[in-house]
């Protein structure tokens, strides 16, 4: 007796599958837009590049209602700890996004105001590159994201922060004297 | 930072300009900049300068700031004027006679105290408190004289001449000093 | 004379009013640890934290309020949660290089701040820009007015519970958007108006993409005068809501709608006109009341100006170069570099060294949407600027904010945020 017996009213399935199926598909988003690619976070959730068809239409502005972080703009000094504060509020499964470049490394403001790449701060799930990314690109991530989602693990838990640009410099090497002039051979002799 | 010099008389404006130069400016050294009427008064002038010239209509503070100039020396102000390390620029609006006027103090790097202006206008205290921010010019009898767009416990004064950028090395790109 | 005396005794009332909260973080937390079991309501004072992390899209602006009750007595506004360190990336950057960073500063209204920007270094160098050049920037200017307010209009309504407004806004954003892109290839941030001129010209049939813009956005308007304008619930919620007045919006260094809404006429298009302004035909929007509603309604009625303008421009759209000729500055078309040594060099140099601005200082302004942006240049005859400071609207704005939340109830505390427009990239810079 296999379940050729049960007629067809019944769907089995693994139950990761389900789980899964059910957190990508109706993540909620939680509004941490920043700067500029607030804008077009909020234009990928206007009725153009429509959100709602992936059932992520509704912003929670409580982070205790969202699981989905997406950092949507420049992470100043002032900003990181409270970043990290939202994302502590956030219960698991929690995933984050950051959007932009200058949430994924800094972006063109490599300078003392910001926090060079929010994954100092956070574990990030998905870079989405841009100044700002359109809704298109942003739309793209989300997908990349439910992709990652639907092959994830049911009770996963993560490292506490992200691994960062995982830059390790000799700080032997760190001199201000000028690079050595190299010499360019043409093929004419 | 002598006693000022006799005011000398602005440039005839060009054809057809027809705002006014300030009457109540006497005292304090005029120049002309791209058009643009730069008075430079000291630290001792600038509260009854701010004063005298609202009295004539420029109401609106429309911008206060500071610039620090310590990569350039030796520069020349304006006649009469000697130049500091830092300089305070107010920016003035007159909208009823649509005239506008630059305020430029001279302000001295070890000593960089000013009065402020808030009392007179209201509007400056944000930008007060950015230029102690940035710059650390202390402002005597500002009502709330903390940092505004740093956090509270920053370490330096981050738009000075002396205080690196902060760039982090990347891949392609060297660190400070390309 | 009037004006004078009226804002000398706005500026004593104001500071009298201690509307402004002036204690600091960790006074505020303390304050707040202590609150929790307080006995008598009534006559308890709240020291709430409002931000900068909150769902009215403003960015990230902090308010520490102290409420009695519902009833806001003082507010604090703290900002630096966006600070970037432009200014001190500007005097990294060259003059070229510039527009790029200035961009993000106001990035509802980006072209502006280009714009501004631009303009500084052009007074600098003592350049003419040529006609086609200007008359293209007040297009897109005007079409960026058009969409920074239907930004505002858009977060202004949901601000105030009609969420359907959001959508409505951004599906007329989208079409400004769209037309923005096929003429700077972006979305926002353009790096469009840069010194010299623009730096591309508009593509074939742009005329028929803004008829097709101004054809659908009056439609568009009147519906959201259908669904505002006239609407009791939006009248409770708006009118004598924030209410400011002339000479108390000029002490605090307001500018812009802010200003203009308590009727004073104050437009640096009209009164100090820049780029070709003073050669179309627009009216200055001035409310009567200083309220909220009139903010909404100057707002509204601004897009409509636009239009005439932005037509007017598609009309009379001069022929010619869209950017100044000079060699040192602008840089030669790319199909000249195969051809000419000297175009070689000097693309060379002004995409390596940047271009040299000979020493001085000057302070510009144009009209954004949010007030006077201006921008203080300095050069010390150098290929970057000595110092690059922006004059931002909504800094000064802001300031407005604790007198004009004094006495309301927190509803009200959204709707006065919401109306001062402040966008937080140029608050902070």
């Amino acid at each position: 007796m296999g379940l050729e017996v049960i007629n067809h009213n019944f769907l089995t399935g693994r139950l990761e599958d389900l789980v899964n199926w059910a957190r990508r598909r109706s993540l909620m988003p939680a509004t941490f837009g920043l700067a500029c690619c607030a804008l077009e976070m909020m234009g990928a959730g206007a009725a153009h590049y429509d959100l709602a068809r992936y059932g992520m239409e509704v912003f929670r502005a409580s982070p205790r209602q969202a699981d989905l972080m997406i950092v949507a703009g420049r992470v100043s000094q002032k900003m990181a700890p409270v970043l990290r504060h939202i994302y502590d509020q956030m219960v698991e499964p929690k995933w984050v996004i950051s959007m932009g470049v200058c949430a994924s490394t800094g972006g063109m403001f490599n300078n003392y105001a910001l926090v060079q790449g929010v994954d100092q701060v956070v574990p990030v799930d998905m870079y989405t590159p841009g100044c700002p990314p359109g809704p298109e690109t942003l739309i793209h991530s989300i997908l990349m994201l439910h992709e990652q989602i639907r092959a994830d693990e049911l009770m996963k838990r993560r490292a506490v922060t992200g691994r960062g640009a995982e830059i390790h410099l000799d700080p032997a090497l760190a001199t201000d004297a000028q690079p050595a002039p190299v010499t360019i051979r043409t093929g004419r002799g | 930072m002598g006693p000022p010099a006799p005011a000398t008389e602005p440039d005839a404006p060009a054809d057809g300009d027809p705002p006014s130069a300030p009457q109540s400016s006497g005292g304090v050294p005029e120049s002309l900049s791209h058009g643009q009427l730069v008075l430079h008064p000291d630290r001792a002038q600038y509260l009854g300068l701010l004063q005298s010239l609202h009295g004539e209509g420029f109401v609106l503070c429309v911008d206060l700031t500071a610039a620090d100039y310590l990569a350039v020396p030796g520069r020349v102000v304006a006649e009469g004027v000697e130049p500091e390390r830092f300089e305070l620029v107010v920016n003035l609006l007159d909208p009823e006679q649509r005239r506008r006027v630059r305020l430029r103090v001279q302000v001295p790097g070890d000593d960089a105290v000013v009065p402020t202006a808030v009392d007179l206008h209201p509007g400056v205290e944000a930008m007060e408190r950015e230029v102690f921010d940035m710059f650390g010019i202390t402002f005597a009898g500002h009502p709330d004289p903390t940092r505004i767009l740093m956090p509270d416990d920053w370490d330096g004064y981050p738009l000075r001449r002396d205080y690196a950028v902060g760039r982090i090395p990347v891949q392609f790109k060297a660190p400070e000093g390309r | 004379m009037s004006i004078v005396s009226d804002e000398t005794a706005a500026a004593a009332r104001l500071r009298v009013s201690e509307a402004v909260l002036r204690i600091s973080d960790t006074e505020a937390l303390a304050r707040e640890a202590e609150q929790s079991g307080m006995g008598d309501l009534d006559d308890a004072r709240m020291i709430i934290n409002m931000g900068p992390q909150h769902p009215s899209t403003h960015g990230v602006l902090r308010l520490i309020l102290e409420l009695r009750g519902e009833t806001v007595l003082r507010c604090k506004p703290v900002i630096g949660y966006l600070h970037t360190g432009m200014e001190k990336t500007g005097e990294d950057l060259n003059f070229l290089q510039g527009p790029t960073n200035v961009t993000r500063m106001d990035y509802a209204s980006p072209l502006f701040c280009e714009l501004v920007f631009s303009m500084a270094t052009e007074q600098l160098l003592d350049m003419e820009v040529p006609a086609r050049a200007t008359w293209i920037r007040m297009l897109m200017c005007e079409l960026n007015r058009m969409s920074s307010h239907l930004l505002f209009l858009a977060t202004n309504g949901m601000d105030l519970g009609a969420i359907g407004m959001m959508l409505y806004g951004w599906r007329e954003r989208e079409e400004l958007l769209r037309f923005f892109e096929m003429v700077t290839g972006l979305r926002m941030n353009h790096n469009y108006i840069r010194p010299g001129g623009v730096a591309a010209d508009l593509h074939d049939g742009w005329e028929d993409d803004v008829a097709a813009i101004l054809e659908v956005l009056p439609g568009r308007l009147d519906e959201f005068d259908d669904l505002m304008t006239g609407q009791p619930i939006w009248r409770d919620r708006t009118q004598g809501v924030g209410v400011i007045t002339t000479p108390e919006a000029l002490a605090m260094s307001a500018t812009g709608p802010m200003l203009r809404s308590t009727g004073y006429a104050w437009d640096l298009r009209r009164s100090m006109p820049y780029l070709a302004y003073d050669e179309v035909d627009f009216d200055v929007v001035v409310g009567t009341y200083g309220d909220t509603f009139d903010r909404y309604a100057i707002r509204l009625n601004e897009v409509r100006e636009s239009m005439r303008i932005v037509e007017q421009c598609v009309e009379r759209m001069p022929a010619g170069d869209y950017r100044s000729q000079d060699k040192k500055v602008t840089p030669p078309p790319r199909a000249r570099i195969d051809e000419s040594m000297e175009a070689l060099i000097h693309h060379f140099k002004i995409f390596t060294e940047g271009f040299k601005v000979p020493a001085g200082e000057v302070y510009t302004a144009v009209e954004s949407p949010r007030g006077e942006l201006g921008c203080y240049l300095v050069s010390d005859g150098g290929a970057k600027p000595m110092r690059m400071h922006i004059r931002a609207p909504s800094f000064a704005n802001l300031q407005s904010l604790p007198h004009l939340m004094r006495g309301g109830f927190i509803a009200d505390a959204v709707a006065i945020i919401s109306s001062v427009d402040p966008i937080m990239g140029e608050v902070d810079r």
